[in-house]
């Protein structure tokens, strides 16, 4: 088989995705190859279905001014729905309405469960148990009248408490 | 080329073992973590300068980490490219992380077990990988390691969003658990399609070895998780454990159904591979992947006598291009390493010199 992309040299690697279940084969020589790198992956990759989700977001969502760039490192969120990918940590903040959004679009849910940075529960920015941290979500949730994320966390709570109970059993 | 790397290609990796939880179907475990820098610009749109301060900072960190004690360190544009490849088909870096090796490195700890990529697409990459299907432990190491990285570092996080990473598929908890399993039985009964289907209906996805899939590259499938925002750790890791007990299940199943019904084609399918891989002259890493995975499933059966799972799973990772050159000590063209590669096989499973 020839290089899909010179078409004059065998092709000796053959690259193949599987996205959604629909697969994408790429027969290419090693020059070729070597010159796309990785290249080939990115083709394929989450940035396109990214600033596809971004786009689609366009109409519908409260929209940031395209031209507001992040005073850290100078990105707008124009930037962003070309490429799929943010800037810096400082972005988050920046583009806070149209993210928070996205995030939920992307995960189903826009509040994050789990661990913290040890340094920020010892100065206590962040509660101390995964459970308190819980319980304070939930507070914020209900006074933001969200209430489906609201329910969410409620029900995390309780299966955070029953494990609690069962563990108190077994001792 | 790298010494520290010659001590590497004496051993197989961790995730070759071949031990573990289900190992005859499961190869290796791997949970890894996105962690950044705050306020300083995310790699993809750092500069020199900036990405090099990041580099700085985190190295001090893992020199400060009990678990990363006497890990090698390299910097990627310091290697050579086959030594960056030979990384990359041990899956301690990723293939985008060879790409622009300026600034970026790697850090590896406990035999091969714990890799740290810095500057890859975020300032940290932290990995864990184990052979079989082993992602609790894998947590519960990683869990470790990032909390000791945390203490040095000032990781961007926000209460509301978790970690703050530079794509948003992975804010929350920046977390992707991978299982890579071998199906080869699903291919064979064309049931892998329904299958796949279904595990990205249930919040997964799947891919090939090295990214690449299907049938061609060994009937090997990463499965990993998709959400990494709204449920805990633990959570994911749980959620992936039950799908994948029942896609393992499945598997077992279509083993069952072929050599009840199908043993005499499954058993010549499998000598066939095994003869090629014996005596033939010349073959690509294609087709070397292929016949492999046919072998493996023989081993796993029962059927081939005093050949291991380790051996066969050693000849996945030396038959890849970088491992076959630095076995060779030189750069070989991909016409001489087909004659390499069908040489090194043939010697391993005693066939003729």
């Amino acid at each position: 088989m020839l290089c899909e992309l010179c078409k004059q040299t065998q092709a000796t690697v053959h690259l193949t995705e599987i996205v959604n279940d629909q697969m994408t084969e790429l027969h290419l020589c090693e020059a070729c190859a070597n010159q796309k790198g990785a290249q080939v992956e990115s083709h394929f990759g989450l940035s396109d279905l990214l600033s596809g989700l971004a786009d689609f977001s366009k109409p519908q969502e409260p929209e940031e001014v395209p031209v507001k760039a992040c005073s850290t490192c100078g990105m707008t969120y124009d930037d962003f729905r070309k490429v799929g990918r943010l800037g810096c940590s400082e972005c988050y903040p920046t583009f806070k309405r149209s993210l928070g959004s996205l995030l939920k679009r992307i995960h189903g849910s826009p509040i994050h469960v789990g661990k913290s940075p040890l340094r920020l529960i010892k100065s206590g920015k962040v509660a101390k148990t995964e459970l308190l941290e819980l319980k304070r979500k939930l507070e914020r949730a209900i006074a933001d009248e969200a209430f489906e994320e609201a329910a969410k966390l409620r029900d995390q709570i309780r299966r955070f408490e029953q494990q609690e109970q069962q563990a108190k059993h077994k001792k | 080329m790298a010494k520290e790397l010659d001590e590497l290609l004496k051993q197989p990796s961790e995730w070759l073992r071949g031990v573990g939880p289900m190992s005859e179907i499961v190869m290796s475990s791997r949970i890894r973590l996105a962690r950044n820098i705050e306020k300083l610009s995310f790699p993809t749109r750092a500069t020199k300068a900036s990405s090099r301060e990041v580099l700085g900072l985190v190295r001090d960190g893992v020199s400060r980490s009990a678990t990363l004690t006497s890990c090698l360190f390299f910097e990627m544009g310091e290697l050579e490219e086959v030594d960056r490849q030979f990384l990359v088909e041990r899956h301690l870096v990723s293939r985008e992380h060879i790409v622009q090796p300026d600034a970026k490195a790697v850090a590896i700890g406990q035999g091969e077990v714990i890799s740290v990529m810095i500057n890859e697409e975020d300032h940290l990459r932290i990995q864990v990988m184990q052979s079989g299907l082993n992602l609790k432990d894998g947590w519960s190491l990683i869990d470790t390691l990032d909390d000791e990285l945390s203490e040095t570092l000032p990781y961007a996080y926000s209460s509301d969003w978790g970690y703050l990473t530079c794509c948003p598929t992975n804010t929350g908890t920046g977390m992707r658990a991978s299982v890579m399993v071998h199906l080869p039985s699903l291919v064979i009964a064309k049931q892998i399609n329904k299958v796949l289907h279904t595990i990205t209906r249930l919040g997964l996805t799947a891919r090939g070895l090295y990214g690449e899939g299907t049938e061609a590259s060994g009937n090997f499938f990463q499965i990993s998780n998709q959400v990494a925002l709204g449920r805990s750790e633990e959570e994911i890791i749980e959620n992936i454990e039950r799908i994948l007990n029942e896609v393992i299940h499945q598997e077992q199943a279509a083993r069952e159904s072929l050599m009840t019904n199908n043993r005499v084609q499954l058993e010549d399918r499998i000598w066939r591979a095994f003869g090629v891989l014996k005596h033939a002259q010349t073959m690509s890493s294609t087709e070397a992947l292929d016949l492999l995975s046919a072998v493996r499933l023989g081993v796993d059966l029962g059927l081939t006598n005093g050949l291991t799972r380790t051996t066969v799973n050693e000849l996945f990772l030396f038959s890849q291009p970088a491992h076959l050159q630095k076995l060779e000590g030189k750069t070989l063209t991909a016409k001489e390493r087909d004659t390499k590669r069908a040489q090194l096989i043939r010697s391993r499973l005693g066939g003729q010199g």
